[in-house]
């Protein structure tokens, strides 16, 4: 493995940085069109009801309209987990939340556009609800689909609990046997959407024939081609799709809500058709995450080793099947190596918008119960919170919970450097308490397109599909840079639409940097073979007797000849005349993401009186495998812990016995605020990921994993109290005290 | 109801343009204007993306309608700093890293030149409280905080 770099490590400038602090960058709402017309969608006002019937003529006869769509307007399709997302995008039959689609209007202005959709007549029957996990768990429950119940699960669960995973090794029973100490405990917690300030916003312009553009706000616009081309039942050659640039994700934009109907009205009206979600409508109808209720029992010697460890865990994840809390069952017990451990997972439906991933879907919540167990233990216990981790902790060789044996990790080393920080140490004020946890997520691979071309000036374009969502251009230009030995400034990469470069998968998975990374070096050593083919044929010497060494083709061993180094620039400028242009393209599908650990340490201070938690101090670990662009990886630890300490203290979707979401806005929904916050310090700790030629391993999501469990842990030694739910709001901390 | 005339001046040019009474501010310059360095992320004053200084007030343009213009000084994000050089906040958030996905970006760069030219030397509370109205989702703020202090000290002339 490399591990003598130039470039990476280095903070360059991104390259669409300047874009966008001057306001010229395009995000999904920037883009119109000669002619466009304007969409709005009309939204159920209950969170169950049978549509007996639309009466769209009035908002027809409006002058001024020239769509108006409903479910039928979308014909059935072959994948049931497509036709989900389509009724998801237009409900067909039944409204199954508060916010669910049920019509739509395309007109010359949004004001005529607003006055269509108070002239359609919808008539409802309203339907039983359930919101809540547990009560939809529950045999009796209103039931969202018929059908769908998970295999092998029996008459004790509703036909809500649509999936079932159990993950695990040894013998609890048996571990918990040899306990001195066993804590049993359940927790609830909230469901969070992801947040992103840019609202869902497309633009699209599909003919009678079938062809069509759409520019689009998504994590991934090869995902966003198929399942439009699928739901629409059109080819997805004539789909031409381009990425805008995306105002923030994290796992929300990685499926569709307004692309289809967008397509669907431009087809009918036959123009350009712009749909923007209000800020109301992402929170009503937009992948929140999920929420859970969880038990974990863990038992423990009294020298701190885990004999055994055990959690359920059921996830409410909305009006349509999903399969998400697997990932939860999986991440629960990852940081530990355990002889004793079992995790289950329950699949859950509700009355709530269908559910999306949200960073590191399903892990931050089971880890929140699990290290929640363990601090408890400790505090029992008399231990030391790290002492007690690195004494459990997962390494190189451990046969981790989910199954696979871990490579290379870095799990001990975060723990070592968190001992080792002055943070640890540092003394606690009154009303102020310290919480530690550990996190984990897998990473992805998946697959991956890029193409890059050597130009005739001795510079580059690089091509690849993923959006960029946090500076991966940069990180991509720099291992392009350092894979050829030319500087960063001379590499441009751009996100190419989807008739411009092969498939990818979409942004997430942590899996941009490892995945386009590992293509990127690929597609520069295709080039770097091409570029020494081509000194080779001007030096009349054979191919194999040239070598690439710092941007330059060299000869190779003795009696390859004495010629100068030629550079990149050199040979690209005679590049017309050795055989035309030089590129280099690979397409692949890596596997080896290597999984990621984090520990977050945090001082919390609880003021008596009125219950409000304050941040004081924050200091994360993360183990990245290897920091491309540090400023970047800072960055993701940074967002992360504070995207979960929202979670933790403030976040939350409140619904009513009537099943409305009581919150859909940034005043009632509170994500953290500048004035929220003290510094978040990370600690970049590099253990090279084996299977990333840089030693990369993801490193965007991980950080969202531990801060609900940390903050929690501080909250609950701050007060004395043990605290089993989130968001820790003042009145319910008020409660516990 | 007719369509209401505005003479007014954005990033120091004359613009002149009819909207409808119920149109914000907001929506004129994105959707009439083509300035759409302004971002809209709640449209209720929440988020602070749409930040535009008018008549030397910071002000979520989506709270103010195209309307109430007339006569006023506004300036957009497209006004901030020169092709030759870029305003210290502007320069600083790309030093330091300080966005993610950047749609809060032109909110930010409008309302920390806004802070600094009301106080030249803030401290790391005035300015996490100034900016308690501009929501980033990606960075935690703590980079930002970061490029305002360095901007506000090289405003100053001090040693950063």
């Amino acid at each position: 493995m490399k591990q003598d770099f130039k470039i990476l490590g280095t903070r360059p400038m991104r390259p669409d940085g300047l874009d966008k602090v001057t306001g010229k960058a395009l995000f999904g709402a920037d883009k119109s069109a000669t002619g466009m017309l304007h969409a709005r969608i009309l939204r159920s006002p209950h969170a169950h009801a049978e549509i007996l019937s639309i009466n769209t003529s009035k908002a027809r006869a409006l002058p001024g309209v020239k769509a108006v769509i409903t479910g039928d307007d979308f014909a059935d399709v072959d994948s049931r987990w497509t036709r989900y997302t389509m009724q998801n995008c237009m409900a067909q039959g039944r409204a199954l939340y508060d916010g669910h689609a049920v019509a739509a209007v395309a007109a010359v202005s949004k004001k005529v556009a607003a006055a269509a959709l108070e002239l359609i007549e919808v008539d409802y029957k309203i339907l039983p609800h359930v919101t809540d996990v547990d009560e939809a768990m529950q045999p009796g429950a209103p039931v969202l689909h018929e059908g769908v119940k998970g295999r092998g699960l029996g008459e004790d669960v509703s036909g809500n609990t649509v999936g079932y995973y159990s993950f695990g090794h040894g013998d609890i029973e048996a571990g918990f046997g040899a306990a001195d100490e066993i804590i049993e405990r359940s927790f609830k917690t909230a469901a969070t959407h992801q947040g992103y300030i840019e609202p869902h916003a497309c633009l699209a312009d599909l003919g009678a024939d079938g062809r069509g553009e759409l520019w689009c706000s998504t994590q991934g616009h090869y995902m966003v081609r198929e399942l439009c081309a699928e739901i629409l039942h059109i080819d997805a050659s004539q789909l031409r799709v381009t990425a805008s640039e995306i105002g923030g994700g994290f796992g929300g934009k990685t499926t569709v809500f307004i692309e289809p109907v967008a397509l669907k009205l431009s087809q009918i009206s036959g123009k350009p058709v712009k749909l923007v979600m209000s800020r109301e409508e992402v929170f009503r109808a937009s992948g929140p995450t999920m929420s859970s209720s969880i038990e974990v029992k863990i038992g423990m010697t009294k020298a701190g080793k885990i004999t055994a460890a055990h959690a359920k865990l059921r996830y409410q994840g909305g009006a349509f099947p999903y399969q998400m809390v697997m990932m939860g069952a999986m991440s629960a017990f990852a940081a530990y190596d355990l002889e004793h451990v079992q995790s289950e997972g329950w699949d859950v439906m509700t009355n709530r918008p269908k559910m999306i991933s949200y960073r590191a879907p399903g892990a931050p919540m089971a880890v929140y119960g699990v290290e929640s167990v363990i601090d408890e233990l400790c505090q029992k216990l008399g231990l030391d919170p790290i002492d007690t981790r690195l004494l459990n902790a997962a390494r190189e060789g451990t046969k981790s919970s989910y199954g696979p044996t871990f490579k290379a990790i870095g799990l001990v080393e975060a723990l070592e450097a968190a001992k080792a920080h002055p943070h640890y140490s540092a003394p606690l004020a009154a009303n102020t308490g310290r919480g530690i946890a550990c996190g984990f997520w897998f990473n992805f691979g998946g697959q991956v397109s890029v193409s890059m071309a050597i130009n005739a000036d001795g510079t580059v374009n690089l091509i690849e599909g993923n959006p960029d969502i946090g500076g991966s251009r940069a990180s991509i230009s720099m291992m392009a840079a350092e894979a050829l030995g030319i500087g960063y400034e001379r590499i441009r990469t751009i996100v190419g639409d989807t008739a411009s470069v092969g498939f990818s998968d979409v942004t997430d998975g942590s899996r941009v940097t490892f995945a386009v990374g590992i293509a990127t070096i690929k597609a520069a050593n295709a080039a770097i073979k091409e570029m020494c083919k081509r000194a080779a044929k001007i030096w009349e010497i054979d191919e194999d007797a040239v070598e690439w060494v710092d941007g330059a083709a060299q000869p190779t061993g003795h009696n390859a000849g004495n010629f100068p180094p030629m550079s990149l620039a050199e040979i690209a400028a005679s590049s017309g005349k050795t055989g035309g242009p030089i590129a280099g393209h690979h397409e692949g599908a890596p596997d080896k993401a290597g999984v990621s650990f984090g520990v977050h340490l945090v001082d919390v201070e609880v003021d008596p009186e009125t219950g409000f938690t304050s941040i004081k101090r924050y200091t994360a670990f993360q183990d990245v495998g290897k920091a491309i662009h540090p400023s970047y990886v800072e960055g993701q630890i940074q967002g992360g812990a504070v995207q979960g300490i929202g979670w933790a203290l403030n976040e939350e979707y409140i619904y009513g016995e009537d099943g409305l979401l009581q919150n859909p806005g940034f005043l009632d929904y509170r994500i953290p605020v500048a004035s929220d916050l003290p510094m978040i310090d990370p600690v970049i700790i590099e253990v090279p990921n084996p299977g990333h030629p840089y030693g990369v391993r993801g490193c965007g999501e991980t950080a969202i994993v531990p801060p609900l469990a940390a903050v929690s842990n501080g909250v609950s030694r701050a007060i004395g109290k043990r605290m089993f739910a989130l968001p820790m709001s003042p009145p319910r901390i008020l409660k516990a005290i | 109801m007719s369509k209401i005339h505005i003479s007014t001046r954005i990033n120091g040019d004359e613009v002149e343009y009819l909207c409808e009474p119920s149109e914000t501010l907001l929506d004129v310059l994105r959707d009439r204007l083509n300035l759409t360095g302004a971002k809209e992320g709640c449209g209720t004053g929440d988020c602070g993306a749409c930040s535009v200084m008018l008549d030397g007030r910071l002000v979520c343009s989506c709270l103010v309608l195209g309307a109430e213009v007339e006569g006023s000084a506004i300036e957009t994000v497209e006004g901030v700093g020169t092709l030759d050089a870029l305003h210290p906040v502007q320069r600083h958030i790309l030093e330091h890293a300080a966005l993610q996905c950047g749609i809060c970006t032109p909110g930010i760069v409008v309302a920390a030149k806004a802070l600094l030219e009301k106080n030249a030397d803030p401290s790391e509370s005035e300015i996490r409280y100034w900016l308690a109205g501009n929501l980033c989702r990606c960075t935690g703020y703590d980079k930002i905080i970061r490029a305002v202090q360095a901007a506000a000290a090289e405003m100053r002339g001090a040693q950063i």
